[in-house]
């Protein structure tokens, strides 16, 4: 398929327009996503609408964008003016948002054209996008395998070539997991750089907006657009981010990178381990320096992350109450409406959640546990400052495995076990990103992770580049 | 059972939460909890007293702007959305009591 970046040069010069592009990503979509189903709502009109605008503007003369006549998907969880958001929740069900999110207004600013809203774990809880309350995504490679997530309908949208770009949203691995189990490329962006201004929230400190693409060249162009200060997100930075694709062919000659030995071992399958490993060779060929490196206190991330994103997710999911958006069950009074609203339109999953939150905020026993999970917190942030005074870059794989099968992880544990290596960032607040790396044993892609410390996102890319080019190399 | 939480400590929580649950489902939070918190207690062996509690990553304090009034949203097309509304406001059932 077309890249965004040579689409959008195609529609700027006029040599191809808009309208054909967004037609072709609905012919697409038509073709196969009864099949994958990454897809819950099209928003046809608008996109023909921005399409026109865009093919205009050039007509006229005018540059519509960087990413002019890109067809684009944006996860479920973010809010599009008059258009269906869910969160893939019944509780949501019928909700048409009255604003459009900071990131939609500015990838439409920048001439890309929303072509829909994309399935999701309920809420953005999960990591194999089977909790969503209008049925599971499958993995565009192997349809009988999940497509990880929570961000699994986006990953899927691109891997199964409907769009060439998406966004999805990171919590404890949401873009970076579904990216590797799909084989496109994912990015969590550095807490603040990307406004989280209508993202419905899940778990406020560690929630990140990213792009999903084919190719590094596209996130990095993608990220670039939606990036940057917007007042209305308070834990926005407010200094200018460094643009990342004029860097991006720079090379990691001379660059350190530190292979993390907690996320090696235990509890990560052999053959994502030989990719992982292989990935350093390419990158040591490339001219870096790749080392390991212990950093002791990522293995308590996992139990840390799911005290703290189920504590700030039972305090964000209160506003969903019946009263001011979505479905309302009747009850005899205010309180007796709450309850019989919340108890029908959350899933399982979201209840799971809420009361494991709610438990651990509770009288008695906050010191115990959310206390405790918020120092092994700086624990974590202390080990990666520690790392990266030796370091520019780290790596380790994305996910534990390759996709699995539907239904594979019933168990939640099982489930939870999938962010193991992507929670780290997510505590920290750093940039990382998942770049597919060849196959596993069963012939299915596997994802290999490259993290970075603050605001350093236009290092990160290039280690991604140069990854990306070697990967291309051996096929 | 002997878990981490009790069945009436996840009938509490529930209950706190909003949420309503019938004996099935009782059963199984509480058993799936136990797990979390089993693998939780894991943090229990880290001498964290030296350590002080991270609330978010974003060093940011005190995010100021001007006291300048901006266009909100459209009071109309915020009611429209939700589930019952009256003169401009939210509708609700009775707040005590039930409703007439």
């Amino acid at each position: 398929m077309t890249s965004a970046f040579d689409l959008a040069a195609l529609v700027r010069s006029g040599e191809y327009s808009a309208v054909a592009a967004a037609d072709t990503a609905f012919g697409s979509i038509k073709e196969r996503d009864d099949e994958i189903h990454a897809f819950l709502h099209l928003t046809k009109r608008r996109a023909q609408a921005q399409a026109a605008a865009v093919d205009q503007a050039v007509a006229d003369g005018k540059d519509p964008g960087p990413l002019a006549g890109v067809p684009i998907a944006i996860k479920d969880n973010m809010c599009t003016k008059g258009e269906p958001t869910t969160c893939s929740s019944k509780i949501l069900e019928g909700w048409r948002p009255p604003y459009d999110a900071t990131v939609v207004d500015r990838l439409e600013a920048a001439g890309a054209v929303i072509v829909g809203k994309t399935n999701l774990d309920e809420f953005a809880m999960g990591s194999s996008t089977e909790n969503s309350a209008f049925g599971p995504t499958r993995n565009p490679h192997d349809t009988s395998r999940v497509p990880g997530g929570s961000s699994g309908g986006s990953a899927a949208a691109v891997g199964a070539d409907f769009v060439p770009l998406s966004l999805g949203s990171d919590t404890g691995g949401s873009i970076r997991q579904p990216a590797a189990l799909c084989g496109v490329v994912g990015l969590k962006p550095s807490y603040g750089a990307v406004s989280r201004y209508g993202l419905i929230a899940f778990a406020s400190s560690l929630d990140q907006i990213g792009p999903f693409a084919h190719n590094v060249t596209d996130a990095a162009l993608c990220f670039d657009v939606i990036s940057g200060h917007d007042p209305k997100d308070a834990t926005s930075i407010p200094t200018p981010l460094t643009p990342t694709l004029p860097t991006l062919n720079d090379g990691v000659a001379g660059m350190r990178i530190g292979i993390i030995d907690e996320l090696m071992g235990e509890g990560i399958d052999d053959d994502v381990i030989a990719r992982t490993n292989q990935a350093a060779e390419a990158l040591t060929a490339a001219g870096a320096i790749v080392e390991r490196v212990s950093i002791p206190a990522t293995i308590y991330g996992l139990a840390a992350y799911y005290l703290i994103a189920p504590a700030e997710a039972s305090s964000n999911l209160a506003r969903f109450d019946g009263v001011r958006y979505g479905q309302r069950v009747d009850g005899a009074n205010v309180a007796a409406m709450n309850v019989a609203t919340r108890s029908a339109g959350f899933g399982d999953e979201v209840k799971r959640r809420i009361m494991l939150g709610t438990y651990a905020l509770s009288s008695g026993y906050y010191d115990a546990y959310y206390g405790k999970a918020q120092r092994v917190r700086t624990l974590i942030a202390n080990e990666f400052a520690t790392a990266y005074e030796s370091f520019d870059l780290l790596m380790s794989p994305t996910s534990p495995s390759t996709a699995f099968e539907l239904g594979a992880k019933s168990d939640p544990m099982a489930l939870y076990m999938c962010d193991v290596c992507t929670i780290p960032s997510n505590l920290a607040g750093h940039p990382a990103m998942s770049v597919p790396f060849g196959v596993g044993d069963d012939g299915l892609p596997v994802g290999v992770q490259i993290l970075a410390p603050m605001v350093e996102e236009a290092r990160m890319f290039r280690a991604a580049k140069a990854l990306e080019d070697a990967a291309k190399g051996m096929s | 059972m002997s878990g981490a939480i009790s069945r009436e400590e996840v009938a509490h929580v529930a209950s706190l939460a909003r949420l309503r649950l019938d004996d099935n489902e009782l059963g199984t939070f509480t058993e799936q909890l136990c797990v979390v918190l089993d693998t939780a207690a894991k943090l229990n062996s880290l001498d964290l007293s030296e350590v002080p509690p991270m609330s978010q990553p974003c060093f940011l304090t005190n995010v100021m702007r001007p006291d300048v009034i901006v266009p909100s949203l459209n009071r109309d097309d915020v009611l429209a959305q939700a589930p019952e509304a009256e003169n401009g406001q939210f509708r609700v059932p009775p707040a005590m009591g039930e409703a007439p």
